[in-house]
């Protein structure tokens, strides 16, 4: 029996921390006024703002690659090897067939930024609908489910996609596919919890007692309250995503040469090091930044739409 | 006022009072529901959570009854039980003379709509992505409502309530304090215009002031609607201020059930008294000298042979270990589970005790 | 009269952040040496938050605490450090109304008593847990040895309570603060620790400062009751004199609409309206929107507090009672 006391004001600061179920979810804002509250507070963190601006630049620059770039990805130059960073011509120098940089990491930066991103949005579409049945159905289904992933998730995501993406063969596609099989227990799992603290809640058990079906609690009460939270666990897989995909280039298991692709690159560049380190490293650089852009964002995502009770 | 909705809102179809005056409104018969306790596999003896054993009992049409009993005692349960929230194990309900989701009996819709529960977490019962207007809109709209005449239902239900539409009705529960929650929670019930309403410890997390109007609110619309509450509380001053009978429990069985005035005045099991005695004085000449009890609620975890009571009780004797006592009548409409009160049970202090309750009738 | 163990004057404490709510106004009381005060509001009232500004425990960043309180001739508000631990534990100590969570889930609850035996008075480990039983005996755990080994999670909510007590008195404190200690729990369990918070106030002689929300609670533990709202003490007096002729009228509404078999049958009292919003305190008394004595000079003054030997009120037109021709 707990009679804890609500706090009668609803904005009261400070109430003191005893967790009641509903404040144990972090469901996200409503709509409407909770989406712009949260957009401005969005706006106001300058952490997030700058890694949001910076994220935006690379984006860009990817998608614009084609207008923007100075020179021509795959015109290779002999005589023209491992140029400096500022050197006339090519801004960041060149790579060891002659190419320029920056032209390759815009361009590469659209298959890692498609790497990154397409496998998370996969796997957060399959994901969350696997984690809502097995955490709506509870039981023996749920254990059914949950076990089973439990064996994908045994193993570290990078041995898993090496695994996979080499029993599939290299190729971009191929990686792809492994790279959603990696993600997707792991979105189930946090679809498959938050599902099953929210599916405790008085409010379940209230649209329960409407007489509704399933199939109405699920999409009206638990689909809105589950999005929030995995979306913003997602978010932050971006990075990971690009980072595993990068590997899988620099194995040979992904995109094959000459296409550019950041994880690739570092790979090619790795005897570069010696002679040109600066120009080795830039691949990595992108990667970092990119990373740190998504990571950053998700924080501060989720915590404009946390719910302060 | 007669009925609370505007009047272009068209209703739901009427729920019909089937089984007349003299039939009880809700009948509960024998249910049990036990827990398996998570423990290993391959433990030979799985421990089973006794939650709820065998509780039998009637609500009678119009009447408030009221549940009390401490942590452990089922009544939260045997509220979910009669919700059909949960399934029982065994037991039947009867509601208005028709049986419970069984064949050539009442359908589980049907059900859900003559009968509805108001929580205790004011917060936990509200969807926080929903507006208040669209949680208390979406009941109806599943009995088939259309969006607009639930919406308007909702409004006039809001006002009903106590809180104005215009102001109250998009906000989100967050934005409401734990008084104006319950009443939320209260409209959403009475959106289905059922015939019971089971308050689960509705108003045990709220303020006092804010509770003695909930409770006002709670006396106007029964008497408007013809409703009738099963109230569930630990709360023996709110109980005995609603409730007209009352029914105690203990480690998942009843062990009392009277009307209201009776048991407060002449309780008759061991535990009740305790009950009523642990309340704490009002009178600072006359504080509280001695705990009538010892110890915590027991867990009911494979509870203790014979009497359940029995540990805590200062009347126990080796008849109370050898057999579990049954409901009695002791006085007109007043039970007690107690070998105290049966000549026959072999209790030393029995035969007096009965002796001296039929001087005193 | 002698000196109070515990004198507060003027405490004034905001909370900074998207807004500013001013939890506590202008706070003056004191608690004599072996007295008991209880604490009585609603939520909202600031009755928890002046307990955790006596043990300092807000975060100094979001907090602006003024005014003074100074604990058995010290100043509280100047404590650093070291003295701060002292301070916290031994000299005044707390329950909260959480039981379990005020137990960390990975120490045994002897441990936890010894830990703090040790922490405060730097004996060995032996002697520190046999500091532990005798706290535990003290408290009325049966099977004290037993629970000396056990986990908070493993006791019942009484059991887990009576246990915090026992970490809360383990370094002998001057003062005691009780946050709402039996909310918590069971009708049968809340008489208990109720009753042993009573015998171990007398055996002590300690002073104890007790929040509710329950008269019946402040009645059978408290010698005063303070009544709060809105971040002030409105009505402080002897228990008696609050219960049978409250005067201020906020004081009277909750009394009145404290439920009981008496309105059976008839409409409950209430308190018009709701508590008003800290950040946003109207100017006059902060009652007055809700009471229906009020008046303009309510509305555009605050009353102050005013202290007559043993009984304050803060209120421009207090109720009056007749007494009773004996």
């Amino acid at each position: 029996m707990n009679a804890r006391l609500e706090t009668a004001l609803p904005d009261a600061l400070d109430a003191p921390a005893v967790p009641t179920p509903a404040s144990v979810v972090p469901h996200a804002a409503p709509r409407r006024g909770r989406w712009r509250g949260a957009a401005r507070q969005l706006l106001r963190d300058p952490v997030t703002l700058i890694s949001a601006l910076v994220l935006l630049a690379i984006v860009a620059a990817a998608l614009f690659a084609p207008w923007l770039a100075p020179a021509d990805p795959y015109k290779a130059s002999m005589i023209r090897r491992l140029l400096p960073i500022g050197s006339p011509e090519h801004l960041l120098g060149t790579d060891e067939l002659g190419r320029d940089l920056l032209t390759r990491l815009m361009y590469g930066g659209r298959l890692s930024l498609l790497m990154g991103v397409l496998p998370v949005a996969l796997a957060f579409f399959i994901g969350t609908a696997i984690g809502l049945v097995a955490g709506y159905a509870g039981g023996w289904l749920n254990m059914a489910i949950m076990r089973t992933l439990d064996v994908f998730y045994a193993f570290p995501s990078v041995l898993l996609a090496v695994a996979i993406a080499g029993a599939l063969g290299p190729g971009m596609s191929n990686s792809l596919i492994a790279l959603t099989l990696v993600f997707v227990p792991q979105v189930v799992r946090v679809a498959e919890s938050v599902t099953t603290q929210v599916r405790r809640l008085d409010y379940i058990d209230a649209a329960r007692l409407s007489g509704a079906g399933a199939l109405s609690i699920i999409r009206v009460h638990v689909l809105g309250n589950v999005l929030g939270p995995v979306f913003v666990y997602a978010t932050g897989l971006v990075s990971v995503s690009m980072i595993l995909a990068s590997g899988l280039s620099f194995l040979g298991l992904g995109v094959k040469p000459p296409q550019a692709e950041w994880g690739l690159m570092l790979n090619t560049l790795r005897s570069a090091i010696y002679v040109n380190p600066w120009v080795a490293a830039l691949p990595g650089v992108m990667i970092f930044a990119t990373s740190m852009g998504f990571n950053l964002l998700a924080d501060g995502v989720r915590s404009a739409t946390d719910v302060r009770q | 006022m007669s009925a609370a909705l505007a009047p272009d809102a068209p209703a739901l179809p009427a729920l019909v009072d089937r089984g007349g005056p003299a039939q009880p409104l809700l009948i509960v018969d024998a249910l049990r529901k036990h827990f398996a306790v998570a423990g290993s596999l391959f433990d030979r003896r799985r421990q089973r959570v006794h939650a709820v054993d065998g509780v039998s009992f009637v609500v009678n049409k119009g009447e408030t009854l009221g549940i009390v009993g401490e942590s452990g005692c089922g009544k939260s349960t045997t509220a979910r039980l009669i919700a059909r929230l949960l399934p029982a194990d065994s037991g039947q309900i009867v509601f208005d003379g028709d049986g419970v989701d069984e064949f050539g009996g009442m359908a589980l819709k049907d059900y859900r709509r003559n009968l509805q529960m108001v929580f205790q977490d004011s917060f936990a019962s509200l969807n926080p992505r929903l507006s208040v207007l669209e949680a208390i809109a979406y009941g109806p709209q599943v009995h088939g409502l259309a969006k607009a005449a639930a919406h308007a239902r909702a409004a006039a239900l809001l006002e009903r309530v106590g809180l104005a539409p215009a102001q109250f009705g998009a906000r989100y529960p967050h934005e409401l304090s734990g008084g104006q929650r319950q009443r939320v929670n209260i409209a959403r019930a009475l959106a289905f215009e059922p015939r019971l309403l089971i308050l689960d410890e509705a108003v045990a997390a709220l303020d006092k002031s804010v509770q003695a109007q909930v409770l006002n609110l709670l006396q106007e619309l029964k008497a408007e609607r013809g409703l009738t509450y099963l109230f569930i509380s630990h709360d023996l001053h709110v109980v005995h201020y609603l409730a007209d009978r009352v029914l105690v429990m203990y480690l998942g069985a009843i062990v009392e059930i009277g009307p209201v005035e009776r048991l407060y005045g002449q309780p008759r099991h061991p535990y009740t008294r305790a009950l009523l005695s642990a309340v704490p004085s009002m009178d600072p000449a006359h504080r509280t000298e001695r705990s009538p009890l010892s110890g915590d609620p027991p867990n009911p975890i494979d509870p203790p042979s014979g009497c359940r009571f029995r540990d805590r009780c200062a009347h126990a004797h080796a008849a109370c270990a050898a057999e579990a006592p049954t409901l009695r009548e002791t006085a007109a409409g007043h039970w007690a589970a107690c070998h105290l009160d049966d000549p026959g049970s072999g209790h030393p202090e029995a035969p007096a005790r009965v002796a001296a309750l039929a001087r005193s009738a | 009269m002698t000196t109070p163990l515990l004198s507060v004057r003027g405490l004034g404490v905001q909370f900074t952040g998207a807004r500013t709510a001013t939890a506590l106004s202008d706070l003056s009381f004191d608690v004599g040496s072996g007295e008991v005060l209880a604490l009585l509001g609603e939520s909202g009232c600031g009755k928890s938050v002046t307990l955790r500004t006596l043990l300092r425990l807000h975060e100094p960043r979001r907090t602006r605490i003024t005014g003074q309180i100074s604990v058995d001739g010290g100043d509280v508000l100047a404590l650093r450090g070291p003295e701060l631990q002292r301070y916290r534990g031994g000299v005044v100590s707390m329950v909260f109304q959480e039981p379990g969570l005020a137990f960390d889930p990975v120490y045994t609850i002897g441990d936890q008593i010894a830990q703090a035996v040790r922490a405060h008075e730097g004996v060995d480990r032996a002697a520190a847990r046999e500091r532990a039983l005798q706290m535990l005996e003290r408290v009325q755990i049966p099977q004290a040895r037993r629970r000396l080994d056990a986990y908070a999670h493993e006791l019942s909510g009484g059991m887990r309570q009576r246990a915090m007590i026992a970490l809360a008195l383990a370094c002998r404190p001057k003062l005691l603060l009780a946050d709402e200690p039996t909310t918590a729990l069971d009708a049968t369990v809340q008489i208990q620790i109720l009753l042993l918070l009573r015998e171990l106030q007398r055996e002590t002689g300690m002073s104890v400062i007790f929040v509710t929300h329950d008269i019946g609670a402040a009645i059978e533990v408290a010698d005063r009751i303070a009544v709060m709202y809105a971040g002030r003490i409105v009505e402080e007096n002897d228990v008696a004199a609050i219960v049978d002729a409250a005067r201020h009228p906020y004081s009277a509404g909750l009394l009145a609409s404290t439920v009981s078999a008496a309105h059976r049958g008839r409409v409950l009292p209430t308190i018009a309206g709701a508590p008003p919003d800290l950040s946003a305190l109207p100017p006059g008394c902060a009652f007055a929107p809700r009471c229906d004595r009020a008046t303009p000079r309510c509305r555009e003054v605050q009353p102050a507090l005013i202290r007559e030997g043993q009984t304050a009120l803060a209120c421009w037109h207090p109720l009056v009672h007749v007494e009773a021709l004996a």
